[in-house]
């Protein structure tokens, strides 16, 4: 009895201790940007209503806000499947690449058809979802049939997703004269997913990304698949003694999330830039992998933190010309928060354990 | 292209793989110990421009580079720390720290953009330096560049050849065995990790100090070579000579698409600088696809002359990583 009760004490006690070290994660970030500021002279109020005042100031700035809301959660969903089955899916940047390149492609070679805009829309989205699946396929395939981690086989496939970007933006569907940076010739306003009147934002895109939360929400809680999906993730082999086909499951994740990222490169051509660009993916392939850390792989959670990441990367915007910084410190918090996350997460782990020892009968807690 | 003119060109290889070199070699000795710091490419970005900024500053390239040093070896510790004795995931602290890092380096190297800096001198090797063809290669270069010629043979005689080595190779391999033979297995990895992120912390300043001297921001060209180091690191096999070949080769590659770039005007520059990235995944594919069971399979069917001459060829090429990379070490 003895035991039990003192079970019970340490179980209370996880669930308040855990947000409260959360909670100092966070300070502990806000603190380290605020330091760097100092660092370099700038004032750190000011810049951070600066950042407050460029996310959510007007309108235009919220529905900026939700513009790279709607692929960051993609992204983030997407790499969530991947993380479920154990897997580093780092190529994430260039299946969102490869699904920016297909649609292009595909809007070129109808544009000048007689098929209804929509379906041009639409036929031009599929394929992008279909570049990004292909692109997570080969990283799948060097996987499983090549042994080549997915790290590395992501991160080659990232950088030759960028060649092809910029060899077609120089090359073959170059600007009338040079090709530039600037990227390829926009499409006409008809083959443009339609956006609210006066605003970036296409309710459409926004529309397409919740779904997509909700759609991996419920199949990684409730169904058989994601089940199967997470044995595979947690351990390998056993899941593989038990029947479940594991190499299967993994290319299976590997094509959804391409699917999810791929659909994100192709909001990025039919709702944001309206033709290719060298840097198309706008990043949002790593940050979808930061704020899946984040968010300790719990897609509910992708929802409010890809909000933040998204207000934060639009609220910088202003601040080379405001305060003459540098926007990256968007990406420092970033990466601080996620950083100061893992280390006080390591640390609240570290400390339970020593608990725990000094009471075996504790409950043994878990983690992915 | 003249004589001289392909010497002068490949001698420019050798001094632009040094960065490369670093990085891989640093990275080499950390996974030796079990170790992956895969914050590689954000370090080399923070080090260039941490080292640029010191070196303008106090006018000193010595201080430029010990910089370099001490924040790879910063980051390392970060690394060490949070895996180590905090037992979280290698690859997600190494890879928040390669984003971290980088758009540090970005933030806090904006008032450094495009200043015209001190920068390392080539020093011709007395002697040396005039003999033919040899002279021109190896012996007119920059102190960093003749110490990354050093550091591939010091890592490989430590690694291979001494005592303290094999004890590395150990606790990389099987770190119980080295714990049963009294390694402190768990430190040894902090000092290893720290090491070799001291090293990796060269290849920045090796850069924005020499190679491609100051400081650029984003348009440094330096973002992704931490990416291709690491994939070097395996193609070398975790063998610093190895990777010396890698480093050169992928050098080599970029320069011939520099070569090239005048000669096939209708390739866009861009597409031959990062013409080498595919050439890494498919000799990334060569160096592990040895070990994948179909391939053994399939091999098994072909006649006997034939097999064997293609086991010989894949098993030369393959190289499998430390045992216990990325395992923690508990040592009760």
């Amino acid at each position: 009895m003895e035991g039990s009760k003192g079970a019970k004490l340490t179980a209370k006690t996880i669930k308040w201790i855990s947000p409260l070290f959360q909670a100092a994660a966070f300070l502990l970030a806000l603190s380290f940007t605020t330091l760097i500021l100092l660092a370099v002279g700038a004032p750190p109020g000011q810049a951070y209503l600066n950042i407050l005042k460029g996310a959510f100031g007007n309108t235009n700035s919220i529905a900026n806000v939700l513009v790279v809301w709607a692929p960051l959660l993609l992204t983030t969903v997407g790499v969530l499947i991947t993380f479920s089955a154990g897997l580093w899916n780092i190529g994430v940047e260039g299946q969102v690449t490869l699904g920016a390149i297909f649609t292009t492609w595909v809007l070129r070679l109808l544009q000048e058809s007689a098929l209804p805009p929509w379906l041009i829309i639409l036929l031009a989205m599929l394929a992008g979802m279909l570049g990004g699946a292909l692109w997570a396929a080969l990283a799948g395939a060097l996987k499983t049939f090549g042994g080549v981690n997915e790290i590395f086989g992501g991160l080659g496939l990232n950088f030759v997703a960028t060649a092809l970007t910029l060899w077609l933006i120089f090359g073959p569907w170059k600007r009338p004269g040079t090709g530039s940076m600037s990227g390829t010739l926009p499409f006409p306003e008809t083959l443009w997913l339609p956006t609210l009147s006066g605003l970036r934002l296409s309710p459409w895109a926004l529309g397409l990304a919740l779904l997509a939360v909700v759609v991996v929400y419920l199949m990684l809680r409730g169904t058989r698949f994601g089940l199967r999906l997470k044995a595979v993730g947690k351990n390998m082999r056993a899941a593989y003694l038990l029947g479940v086909p594991t190499w299967q499951h993994m290319m299976a994740s590997f094509l959804l999330c391409g699917l999810l990222a791929g659909l994100a490169g192709a909001l990025q051509v039919t709702a944001v830039y309206h033709r290719l660009i060298p840097s198309i993916s706008s990043g949002y392939g790593f940050l979808g992998l930061l704020v899946a850390m984040l968010v300790n792989y719990q897609a509910v959670w992708a929802v409010p933190v890809a909000l933040f990441f998204a207000a934060l990367n639009i609220g910088s915007i202003q601040l080379p010309i405001v305060l003459r910084l540098d926007s990256s410190l968007a990406g420092v918090l970033q990466g601080l928060l996620v950083l100061s996350v893992l280390l006080v997460e390591g640390a609240r782990q570290q400390i339970m354990k020593r608990l725990r020892l000094s009471d075996e009968s504790a409950p043994v807690e878990e983690r992915p | 292209m003249t004589n001289e003119q392909l010497l002068l060109g490949l001698a420019s290889v050798l001094a632009a793989a040094a960065p490369v070199l670093f990085a891989v070699i640093g990275e080499t000795i950390s996974e030796r110990a079990g170790v992956i710091n895969l914050s590689m490419n954000g370090t080399i970005l923070l080090t260039a421009m941490g080292s640029f900024a010191v070196a303008l500053r106090t006018n000193s390239l010595w201080l430029g580079f010990l910089t370099g040093m001490a924040i790879g070896a910063l980051v390392a510790l970060i690394v060490a720390f949070s895996s180590i004795t905090l037992k979280q995931s290698q690859v997600a602290v190494g890879f928040v720290l390669a984003l971290l890092c980088r758009d540090l380096a970005y933030f806090l190297g904006n008032p450094y953009m495009n200043i015209p800096g001190p920068r390392l001198l080539a020093v011709p090797i007395p002697g040396l330096a005039q003999l033919p063809y040899v002279g021109t290669l190896f012996f007119n270069h920059t102190v960093i560049t003749y110490l990354s010629f050093v550091m591939i043979f010091l890592a490989w005689a430590w690694i291979f050849k001494t005592r303290p080595g094999l004890m590395l190779q150990g606790i990389g391999e099987r770190p119980a065995a080295a714990f049963v033979r009294g390694a402190n297995v768990n430190r040894m990895r902090y000092l290893y990790t720290v090491i070799g992120g001291a090293i990796i912390g060269l290849a920045g300043p090796a850069y924005s100090l020499s190679v491609k001297a100051g400081w650029a921001g984003t348009i440094s060209g330096l973002d992704g070579i931490g990416w291709i180091a690491l994939s070097i690191t395996i193609f070398g096999g975790w063998n610093p000579l190895r990777a010396a070949f890698g480093s050169y080769l992928f050098a080599f590659l970029q320069w011939l698409g520099l070569v090239l770039q005048a000669r096939l005007p209708n390739i866009p520059s861009q597409v031959l600088q990062v013409a080498p990235f595919p050439l890494m995944i498919l000799t990334l594919l060569l160096v592990n696809i040895g070990d994948a069971e179909w391939v053994a399979r399939t091999l098994a069917l072909l006649p006997t002359g034939l097999r064997r001459l293609a086991v010989r060829f894949l098993r030369a090429l393959r190289a499998s990583p430390p045992a216990a990379l990325g395992v923690p070490f508990e040592s009760e």
